[in-house]
């Protein structure tokens, strides 16, 4: 008997297309289109379609598309518009933020008028899309659980782009668009205020970022394990507790002395994620404008060890041993 | 293919092969590998210099391979111990036209000199490179910029090595010759000129960075890091040495991420120019703290403003003496030096050879003194 798995399906379920429940308006809001893809079957359910869209949907997609526009354009404008040379530099390639001197100004469009308008539809779209995950939540009488997942991202990119920048005074202190540069903006920056690692918010994202994939991992493992006795029906596992949520729970009893709860595991996933960008956006915004050396901050509060030793490499060899040329 | 008795056994002991066949390749290659490392050893074998407390994470690791291979440009460099001058030779200003540097020097001295530049700066176009395809009564002239250049390339080197010895003397007599920078060719590898705006169609801090160049050693950090800090003297720290100061990036003074961007360009070259890392003169976790750097950290500050005297001393002055193809591609200006237009990527140029012992004449401003 072919066999049933979540990912790399072997058994793909194709037909007639499920459309959904018939709601007043959903006749209007969604796509009139679903088909089926063996490829995406795959790794996941093989229906594409339809889309609920809606107007917040389609305003989202629409400053998107823009945003997105106006950064491409800029950045082809950049290599005189050469396809070949945009595509070369595509990496290295970025829509900046305005120039420091023009605070909160608007500045001319090539010194980064086009960054703060880029932004502003980003923004927009970015919203609109987070209108639409608690509009789509209402459709289904859902709680609404991923609009406030969402809102935690949001406001660590409302932090890095909107509150911060106008804390600041200036807007060129928001984040590049573009793949390396907006890395180099983080070296920077960490660098500038004297390393983010001695950030504790920054350390507690860490945590938090780190602690999801770990409980990912653990809750994942978990309900595939005990898949053979029902566990992957997680909904009715946490009404109605079953011999898998024994055996998962009796599991990581022996293992470690404490187990979550067959409802309780998705709160702790839940918070750790939400809590990632929520600790990391305090971290950014208090960077520069409540502590601008996060090191010495560190050492006055004691948590900046200093380590025994010398510095220079002459205390622990000499560059004519390390090359080969002792003599 | 096979005789039918061969296929018909087969086809009565039907046998899987596969799962033996994947033990034993397994087994063998295993068997083979560690014969391998036995016998020669790890092929890729690393060291590393170690520059601060244990802890810190403060070391440079290499390829034993790469770090052990001398630099190629030793063994091929010329040089000729002096004629130590026994008292009341004529000296070269005296049997010479127009001998304006090196007036001190002994005719032997001075032939022994003007013949290594030869070897260390023209080999292939020899004497006339400087001196035109002239008789030797003419060489006094100065019609070619070639001799121009070259005197005042002399003054200069002879600056650095008096002037500049806690920078090139560090660790050890070293010294600099023509040949630390030229290594046999006209113009000197890893010299650099302005570049101006790298971006079109943008303006301010969007105009100068994101771009593949030599300048940014191809990462997307700022292009004009060279030019702000080794050319205009510009301020390489970035930070508040305070955990709490009242200050807005708009106002004059106040330094950025941007400025920081583009110190990091710049050390980012210095590391590159050196083959280091950041470790190497810096506690990574403090940049900014003098307590916790090397002291190759104050070699470097050194460094940095020798650089920056010859370029606006020495450099950037003969932009009218040089034919345009000598300029620079963007704003036709003089050929500029820095880091790695001596160190090659090696943390001490020439792996720390003396290459100043035979040439006393070059390592001082006044006359030069025998042993």
């Amino acid at each position: 008997m072919a066999e049933y798995q979540n990912i790399f399906t072997q058994v793909q379920v194709q037909g007639k297309p499920e459309w959904g429940m018939a709601t007043d308006n959903a006749e209007y809001e969604r796509t009139r289109k679903a088909g089926f893809s063996t490829l995406i079957g795959w790794i996941g359910n093989a229906q594409l379609g339809p889309v609920w869209l809606g107007w917040t949907g389609m305003v989202s997609l629409a400053t998107g598309i823009l945003a997105l526009n106006i950064i491409g354009l800029n950045m082809l404008a950049q290599v005189g518009w050469s396809v070949p040379e945009f595509i070369r530099q595509l990496f290295w390639l970025a829509l900046e933020p305005p120039s420091p001197e023009y605070g909160l100004r608007m500045p001319p469009l090539n010194e980064g008028g086009w960054y703060i308008i880029a932004s502003f539809f980003l923004l927009i779209s970015v919203m609109s899309w987070w209108a639409r995950t608690y509009l789509l939540a209402m459709e289904h009488k859902m709680g609404k659980h991923v609009f406030w997942a969402f809102g935690s991202a949001i406001w660590l990119f409302l932090v890095l782009g909107l509150f911060r920048p106008i804390l600041m005074g200036s807007w060129s202190e928001a984040v590049p668009y573009g793949i390396f540069p907006h890395l180099d903006w983080t070296t920077a920056f960490s660098i500038r205020y004297g390393n983010l690692y001695y950030n504790p918010f920054h350390a507690l994202s860490i945590v938090f970022l780190y602690g999801s994939v770990l409980l990912f991992a653990m809750h994942g493992a978990t309900i595939l394990a005990v898949t053979r006795y029902g566990g992957d029906r997680e909904l009715e596992q946490i009404i109605d507790r079953g011999t898998a949520t024994e055996r998962a729970a009796l599991f990581w009893r022996w293992t470690m002395g404490f187990n979550a709860t067959m409802e309780g595991i998705h709160r702790w996933a839940w918070w750790f994620a939400v809590l990632t960008p929520i600790t990391g956006g305090i971290g950014i915004l208090l960077t520069g404008t409540v502590v601008d050396n996060w090191f010495i901050w560190a050492q006055e509060h004691h948590f900046a060890p200093m380590y025994d030793g010398s510095y220079g490499y002459e205390a622990y060899g000499s560059y004519e041993t390390f090359i080969g040329q002792e003599n | 293919m096979f005789p039918k008795w061969f296929d018909k056994w087969n086809n009565e002991n039907p046998t899987n092969i596969y799962g033996p066949a994947i033990l034993i390749g397994a087994v063998g290659v295993a068997v083979t590998v560690a014969a391998f490392l036995v016998v020669v050893g790890q092929p890729f074998k690393t060291e590393s210099l170690q520059s601060g407390p244990r802890g810190t994470g403060m070391s440079r690791p290499e390829f034993v391979r790469e770090v052990r291979t001398p630099d190629p440009s030793i063994e091929v460099m010329y040089s000729e111990a002096p004629y130590v001058p026994e008292g009341g030779e004529p000296l070269a200003r005296d049997i010479y036209q127009n001998v304006q540097v090196l007036g001190d020097l002994t005719e032997y001295n001075f032939n022994r000199l003007m013949l290594a530049m030869t070897d260390w700066v023209a080999p292939d176009q020899g004497c006339a490179y400087c001196h035109g395809d002239v008789d030797v009564e003419e060489y006094g002239n100065d019609d070619l910029y070639t001799k121009v250049v070259a005197r005042r390339m002399i003054q200069m080197t002879q600056t650095i090595n008096e002037g500049w010895d806690g920078h090139v003397n560090a660790n050890k007599t070293v010294g600099v010759t023509c040949y630390t920078c030229h290594r046999g060719q006209n113009v000197p590898s890893d010299i650099w000129f302005k570049m101006g705006s790298v971006n079109e169609a943008a303006g301010g801090w969007a105009a100068v960075q994101n771009r593949v160049t030599v300048q940014s050693q191809y990462t997307s950090l700022p292009s004009d890091a060279l030019e702000t800090f080794l050319l205009d003297y510009g301020r390489i720290g970035v930070h508040n040495l305070e955990a709490h100061v009242a200050e807005y990036p708009s106002e004059e003074g106040v330094t950025t991420w941007q400025d920081t961007e583009r110190t990091f360009s710049l050390m980012n070259y210095v590391s590159n120019s050196l083959g280091v890392n950041c470790v190497f003169c810096h506690n990574s976790r403090a940049f900014y703290d003098p307590e916790q750097v090397t002291p190759q950290w104050s070699t470097e500050q050194l460094g940095i403003g020798m650089v920056q005297e010859i370029n606006n001393e020495y450099l950037v002055p003969l932009e009218d003496v040089y034919p345009p193809e000598r300029l620079g591609p963007v704003f036709a200006d003089a050929p500029k030096a820095a880091c790695k237009t001596c160190h090659k990527g090696y943390q001490q140029p020439l792996q720390g050879t003396n290459v100043i012992a035979d040439w006393p004449e070059l390592a001082t401003t006044g006359a030069p003194v025998y042993e």
